[in-house]
Formats: C-alpha cells, sequence, structure tokens
C-alpha cells in the first residue's frame, strides 16, 4: 500500500536519511523504531509532504506522491499525528474534529458567506459526523470543551480523532505513546487495534519498545538515517545488529 | 439541539444589533453625532475587514490603510475624472482591490509573522507614496475634491442622516456575511491555520490558497468601505491613508477583540467616537490610546467583547453563589 523507495534527505552537509527502502502492508500496523537521531521524524515529515526529500520516491496505492503536499495527501487518505501533538488550541474540542472532515466537504468562501442551502445541509453533516467519531473514540462529553484546557493523554486522543475524521486509509502516527502514562499507553494498544480493525493502515514511530512489539506485525529499524534491518518483532529482538546499535557495540 | 439553540441566540443577537443601529439616528436629530456615527460604520467596515484577516487566519497587515486609500481613489478617479457612476465606481474599486490584493498576496502570505508585517508596511508605504506623488492623477497632497455622492434614482446621498443608513446597511450586510462565514468550514478552516498551520495542511486544509482567498476579500471589503468614504466626504487627500491610520485599524481589531465580528465594531466604535472627547487633550489624546492598548493586553488579551464576556459570567456565578447561601442561611 505505501512504498518508500530509497529516500535520501541531506540538510546541508548532514545525511538525515539514506536509501531508506520499505513496504507497508495494507491493513497491518508497522513500526519505525531507532535510537535517538536516527531519522524517523525526518522520514515522516518527507511521507507526509512537509520536507522535500533529496532523492527517491514514495507511492501510495501505486501512486507516486513524492512530491505531494500535505493537504494534497489529506484527500488521497494519508494523515498523521504529531510527537508534540498539533491541536488547534483555541478551538473546541468537535470544531477540532470538523476540521478533520474539511476534504469531505466542499462549500466554498461564497456559499458559507451566503449560507446557500447545499452549505446548510453540509454543516449539518459534518457537526453529525464529527460527533459521531467523538463518540467512537468516547469523547463526546467533551465535545465542548477548548482544546487547550484537555489534559495531555486526551489531547492525544482527540489528534487521533481528528486524523480519523478525514476517513484516512493510512495514518501515521509520532510517538503516539510519548508523555502517557502504562494506562493510557495500555488504552492506546486497545484503540489502534480497534482502528487497524476497520481497515486502516497504521505506521508508528515509537520510543515503547512494549508498545511496539505489542501491537506491530511488521518493524523496520532506522540507525543514523540507515535502514539497519527490518522484519516480525521477534526476529527484530533476536537480530544482533539491532542489539548492537541499540546497546553499544561491545 | 445545542447547535440550533446556539444558532438561534445568534439570530436574536444580530437582529437586536440591527434595530439598534436603525433607531439610533433618531435620538441624534440634528447632532453633529450623526456623521461621527456614520464614521463609526465605515471604521467598522474596515475593522471587519481587518479582522477577518488577522483575528481568524491569523495573519498580519500592517498596510491596510493602502487598501482603504486605493478603493477610495479609485472611486474618486473614475468618477471626477471619467464621470462614471458612483455605483460602477464601486464595483471596480473593490474588483480592482481585490484583483491587486489576489496577485500580492500569492508572494506576500507565503512570508509568516514579523516578515509578513514589514512586507504589508511596505505595501502601504509605497501605496501612499503613490497617493502624495502621482499629481496629475490624485491631486497629490492638497487631495481630490469635487467627488460626487452617491445615488439611487432621486435619492441623492448628501445629508449625513442619508448617509448613516447607506452606509450602515452595507455595514450590516458585510458583519452578517462575515458572521456567517466564521461559523463555517471555511471559517474553521482559518482558525485552524491560526492555531497550527501544519496541523491544518496534515487535515487538508489548502492554507496557501486559504490565506490568499481571505486576504482578497478582506481588501474588497477595505476598498468598499473607501468608495463609501470617499462618496460621503466627497474630498480625499492621502493623510487620511497613511501608516498611522493602518496601526489605528490594528488597535481597534484588537481592543475590540480578535476573532470576533462585534468585536470589531466595539473597536471601531470607540476609536471613532473617543476622539471627540479628547479633544479637549488635544494631541495627548494618542497618549489614552496607547494606555488602553497596553491595559487592554495586559488585563484583556481577549479584547472587550471576550472581557465583557468573562465579566457576565463572573458576575454570574456570584450571583448564584450568594442565592445558593442565602438559601442555605
Amino acid at each position: 500500500m505505501l512504498r518508500v523507495d530509497k529516500i535520501t534527505k541531506v540538510f546541508g552537509g548532514l545525511t538525515a536519511l539514506e536509501d531508506v527502502t520499505f513496504t507497508v502492508k495494507k491493513g497491518s500496523i508497522t513500526g519505525v523504531i531507532g535510537p535517538n537521531g536516527a531519522g524517523k521524524t525526518t522520514l515522516f515529515n518527507i511521507i507526509t509532504g512537509l520536507y522535500t526529500q533529496t532523492a527517491g520516491e514514495i507511492h501510495l496505492n501505486g501512486k507516486n506522491i513524492s512530491l505531494f503536499a500535505p493537504e494534497v495527501l489529506a484527500g488521497l487518505g494519508l494523515v498523521r499525528t504529531f510527537q508534540n501533538v498539533e491541536l488547534f488550541g483555541q478551538m473546541t474540542v468537535l470544531e477540532n474534529v470538523m476540521v478533520g472532515l474539511h476534504t469531505k466537504s466542499r462549500s466554498g468562501i461564497f456559499s458559507c458567506a451566503f449560507k446557500l442551502p447545499g452549505q446548510r445541509r453540509e454543516e449539518r453533516l459534518i457537526r453529525e459526523r464529527a460527533l459521531s467519531w467523538l463518540a467512537f473514540t468516547g469523547m463526546a462529553d467533551l465535545a465542548h470543551m477548548q482544546a487547550n484546557n484537555l489534559p495531555f493523554g486526551k489531547g492525544r486522543l482527540l489528534e487521533i480523532s481528528r486524523a480519523l475524521a478525514v476517513e484516512p486509509q493510512i495514518i501515521l502516527m509520532d510517538e503516539p505513546a510519548a508523555g502517557l502514562n502504562s494506562r493510557e499507553t495500555a488504552e492506546l494498544a486497545v484503540f489502534m487495534q480497534k482502528i487497524k480493525e476497520s481497515g486502516i493502515t497504521i505506521v508508528l514511530v515509537e520510543h515503547d519498545m512494549e508498545l511496539v512489539m505489542d501491537i506491530c506485525e511488521e518493524v523496520i529499524v532506522l540507525n543514523l538515517g540507515k535502514k539497519l534491518a527490518c522484519g516480525t518483532p521477534r526476529q527484530i529482538q533476536e537480530n544482533p545488529a539491532v542489539i548492537a546499535a541499540y546497546l553499544g557495540e561491545g | 439541539m445545542a447547535a440550533r439553540s446556539k444558532e438561534k441566540r445568534e439570530i436574536i443577537i444580530f437582529l437586536i444589533f440591527v434595530i439598534a443601529v436603525l433607531v439610533i439616528p433618531l435620538f441624534l436629530t440634528g447632532s453633529y453625532l450623526i456623521n461621527v456615527f456614520v464614521f463609526v460604520g465605515i471604521n467598522t467596515l474596515l475593522a471587519v475587514a481587518l479582522n477577518l484577516l488577522l483575528g481568524y487566519a491569523g495573519q498580519i497587515s500592517l498596510g491596510h490603510a493602502a487598501f482603504f486609500g486605493l478603493g477610495a481613489y479609485i472611486s474618486g478617479i473614475l468618477t471626477t475624472r471619467f464621470g462614471l457612476d458612483p455605483w460602477f465606481a464601486l464595483v471596480i474599486a473593490a474588483l480592482a482591490n481585490g484583483m491587486l490584493a489576489f496577485i500580492i498576496g500569492f508572494p506576500i502570505l507565503k512570508l509568516k509573522g514579523h516578515y509578513l508585517a514589514m512586507a504589508t508596511l511596505g505595501f502601504g508605504i509605497i501605496m501612499f507614496i503613490i497617493f502624495n506623488e502621482t499629481v496629475s492623477i490624485t491631486g497629490g497632497p492638497s487631495g481630490l475634491p469635487g467627488i460626487p455622492n452617491i445615488q439611487i434614482g432621486p435619492l441623492i446621498f448628501d445629508s449625513d442622516l442619508r448617509n448613516y443608513y447607506l452606509i450602515w446597511i452595507i455595514t450590516l450586510a458585510v458583519m452578517l456575511l462575515s458572521i456567517n462565514l466564521s461559523q463555517s468550514r471555511i471559517g474553521r478552516a482559518l482558525r485552524a491555520i491560526h492555531d497550527s498551520e501544519v496541523a491544518a495542511r496534515v487535515m487538508g486544509v489548502n492554507a496557501r490558497i486559504l490565506k490568499v482567498q481571505i486576504f482578497t476579500v478582506s481588501a474588497l471589503i477595505s476598498a468598499l468601505a473607501g468608495s463609501l468614504y470617499a462618496h460621503t466626504m466627497t474630498f480625499i487627500a492621502p493623510a487620511s491613508f497613511g501608516f498611522n491610520f493602518s496601526v489605528e485599524l490594528l488597535t481597534m481589531v484588537i481592543i475590540g477583540g480578535l476573532g470576533s465580528i462585534y468585536g470589531s465594531f466595539l473597536g471601531a466604535a470607540i476609536l471613532t467616537v473617543l476622539p471627540e472627547f479628547l479633544r479637549v487633550l488635544q494631541d495627548f489624546d494618542i497618549i489614552v490610546y496607547g494606555l488602553m492598548l497596553i491595559v487592554m493586553t495586559m488585563y484583556m488579551p481577549g479584547g472587550l467583547i471576550s472581557g465583557l464576556q468573562q465579566i457576565i459570567e463572573y458576575a454570574g456565578r456570584k450571583m448564584r453563589q450568594k442565592g445558593g447561601a442565602d438559601a442555605a442561611g
């Protein structure tokens, strides 16, 4: 479904990524791990169109999306969440999710200003669907709270709810468990399984090894911008090169 | 259900506002204050225009007086030198401004923060110089006199009262459309860009196009205000469209409340009416504005509108608490 082909990214004199190649199977949960500075977030930024790669190609369902902007990718069903939770802080929880439905609606400035009949219908639909997404993620009772006032864990959940509202085929999560306590992480794991069962492919960058080994079918290890290994969690755990990278060569 | 009742409340607030605007002249017959309220209307248009850009999309402009001036000059020149009908001139002025904003919007709105402020400041200064220096077209620093009043059939808008109704009907319409816009998917997308442009883009919001679009709309409304100003005053001069006025517009929007259409009215009203009462201070009135801006940003960063809301909510809570304590006692 997602094919990353020989991606290279050079920042000035620093090679952040070099010839990184892997594929993500439809309906799977794939983990990207690696020590700090391995290039995981850079990889996500390139796939989601926030950075432009120096070389290499990315294909989504056979379509070359190498140079697509993030807003175009959202329309094609590729979304992401952020390591430092990027919410629309001044807006309510409900409005945050309603923005997630932006690609599912069409009304332009003119029809919005004049409240044309089609726009009113669309607005009702957006509201209903946003509310049903909040029900799905168990946040319905917080709908009218300002996003800035949410506790951190709920903010993470809202970011995922908002991403789900785009009705993506694939969702990239950048350290979804960072800053969560063990109970919240366990809830997150259950929730990610639920998302996967609804047919959405998940790719995550994560430092919480327990979570990665627990829910991922496929793990890709990056180290110093290069792909070190890929395989099932068990294969990765037994791979001597991976162990060396994490523990230091002794 | 909650959405429905909220919508109803919005409509009632707007209707009360409309009625208040329509009856105000009845209390001001023969007073020069009616003339002041004409300018409140024009400044409200301008503040709403800037608020759409600054309060919603979070993009600053330090050159909005230039769009106001350009609207005024296009209207003034087309009617005095080419004998066009004021209505026709007004439409051309608005469209020309919209087009200009659309063209310069693409490169300018790529900039962020201070850089955008500098670029719009530069645009404002360039336009100000053009108004001043192209003497053969604009009349230069001594101004452009003899601009005709707007006319509908036999009705000529040549008195303060007539202009009051003309300008306020247009202002109310623009306010209503802006409120509608702010509560739609476009309004939400603009506020999303304001809070996190990256996240908005990832959600599928085309931030680049949307920013240019709202910049265009903002310039168009400013030009409309400029045309109305020219045809009301019948005389325009560059001094009204300089950097100082851009800053004054910014102050109106911030004092009234970023992201609030009624706030823009409140800010415009205060900054238009206050000078009438500060005449005794002569040139020192600027100190009062400075103090207001400092006090506002320190104690009411959300502007007067949200400040008032907070005070009302606070008073309501206190009353309920007191009521509860009395009942308990």
